[in-house]
């Protein structure tokens, strides 16, 4: 071959450029699964593809467009649906205020800080869901608001029923949000009827979570609602997250095994609320929100 | 008829799929979601070899991997795979016509399926249930009308009748 005149251009052949490009991303990969290397080539790759993303959200639009026109239709029966749920909602309302108040008085009687004020004056931002992934082992979405829209890392995000993840990458105009049935993602949740402390974690699976860490004689039952507690900063308190699904309490073992199932639709929904707490800068430097930050 | 397919065009049809793995679908559709990209490469590898360099594979996979939110490099690597896949048998696979191709770029696809799901155990996942390997079957059925379709666009645009 070292003669031949070229009449075709050959480079490297196929197995030795697939050789080179796989070596290449088994770097990329052992990079960015054990240590979060290339953070700026993400954020580089987010932006280049955000415009396609967003080409590929108008059929959604006009579907919404569409639905929204049809839904014109029956406004007056809807109205009349809502202002029942509306009355219904504010009697809830107006004791939750009352019983707020109480709570207020009570704590200034034993002297506690107004802590209550602070920690549940929540902002809330709207946002789409751009994108679900393609298979099923990460569990992750992404939103349609960035940080040009004031989003931080490690806000929370809720749907009408319940916790739905938190926020765990940034981009320009796009955002990842890591789901409640993600492995990695913990939190810290209080079973409602007894206010016993735990943290909730994902398992990989759709619509499976984990109460770790609880001992086989715990006092916690089939049904059970858990919802934040509001400990490491990083979700509101008072938040459904889970309910209770099966217990197995093996004797041999130190923890009973206790599944439940996300409140929130965690993979269903097309809209989705981020949750920013308006907290006191100064004293809560400490409990920066991070994905870690639930686990103990 | 072999017709020459420009850079513009395939260049384009690379952004299309793309867009098409980036619609926002949701519930069990997901499940029957073939990978464009994956097809498209497939048939530009086949059809055309040498027009479209690994590198342009690994490029897409790269974008795929971050708007998909998974592990930098998964899809990459799996689209690498398909291009030496297509590179390997390309020559046999042009004698067939497309609806004989199928079954057989289908199993490229499951190929690529399980190096995705290779890179994902090694990160730690559990092995997904078999109901993910439907990609490779959706993506077996589209076969055929797809490279129809990309066959009649390039036909129309390098016609040489216009000149």
């Amino acid at each position: 071959m070292e003669t031949a005149p070229q009449f075709f251009r050959h480079g490297p052949g196929p197995f030795a450029r697939l050789f080179v490009f796989a070596l290449l991303s088994c770097l990329l990969i052992a990079g960015d699964v054990r240590f979060k290397y290339f953070p700026q080539l993400r954020q580089a790759i987010g932006v280049i593809i955000f415009p396609l993303q967003k080409i590929a959200y108008i059929p959604a639009n006009i579907y919404d467009q569409v639905e929204e026109f049809i839904a014109s239709f029956y406004l007056l029966e809807e109205n009349v649906k809502l202002r029942l749920l509306y009355l219904e909602n504010r009697e809830q309302l107006l004791k939750l205020h009352s019983l707020e108040a109480e709570n207020i008085h009570l704590r200034q009687l034993l002297g506690a800080v107004q802590q209550i004020e602070n920690k549940t004056r929540t902002k809330t931002v709207l946002a789409e869901i751009l994108y679900t992934p393609r298979d099923p082992f990460n569990h992750k979405i992404t939103l349609n608001k960035g940080s040009q829209h004031h989003i931080q890392l490690g806000q929370a995000v809720i749907d009408d029923k319940g916790i739905v993840g938190q926020i765990t990458q940034l981009y320009p105009w796009s955002s990842e949000v890591t789901l409640l049935t993600d492995r990695d993602h913990s939190v810290p949740v209080q079973v409602v009827r007894n206010s016993l402390r735990s943290v909730v974690s994902g398992t990989g699976k759709n619509d499976q979570l984990e109460v770790r860490y609880l001992s086989v004689n715990t006092d916690i039952q089939k049904g059970d609602q858990l919802v934040t507690s509001g400990i490491g900063g990083v979700y509101p308190p008072g938040i459904p997250v889970a309910t209770v699904l099966r217990i197995e309490r093996d004797p041999t073992g130190d923890f009973a095994q206790i599944i439940s199932t996300p409140v929130a639709g965690v993979d269903r929904n097309r809209q989705v609320l981020i949750l920013s707490l308006i907290q006191p800068e100064s004293h809560d430097a400490l409990e920066m929100p991070k994905i870690e930050s639930g686990k103990n | 008829m072999y017709v020459p397919a420009s850079n513009w065009f395939i260049a384009a049809s690379l952004v299309m799929a793309l867009i098409l793995n980036f619609l926002p679908l949701q519930g069990d559709i997901l499940i029957f979601r073939p990978d464009f990209v994956a097809i498209a490469i497939a048939y530009w590898n086949i059809n055309h070899p040498h027009k479209m360099g690994m590198s342009v594979a690994f490029g897409m996979g790269l974008m795929m991997d971050v708007g998909n939110a998974g592990i930098l490099g998964q899809h990459a690597l799996a689209y690498c795979v398909i291009v030496y896949l297509t590179l390997i048998f390309g020559r046999r696979l042009r004698l067939f016509n497309s609806m004989q191709q199928a079954p057989q770029v289908g199993l490229i696809l499951l190929i690529m399926q399980i190096v995705i799901v290779l890179v994902a155990t090694s990160g730690g996942s559990a092995l997904p249930d078999g109901q993910y390997f439907l990609a490779a079957v959706s993506g077996t059925l589209l076969w055929a009308p797809g490279s129809f379709l990309l066959s009649m666009l390039l036909k129309q645009k390098s016609d040489p009748d216009a000149l």
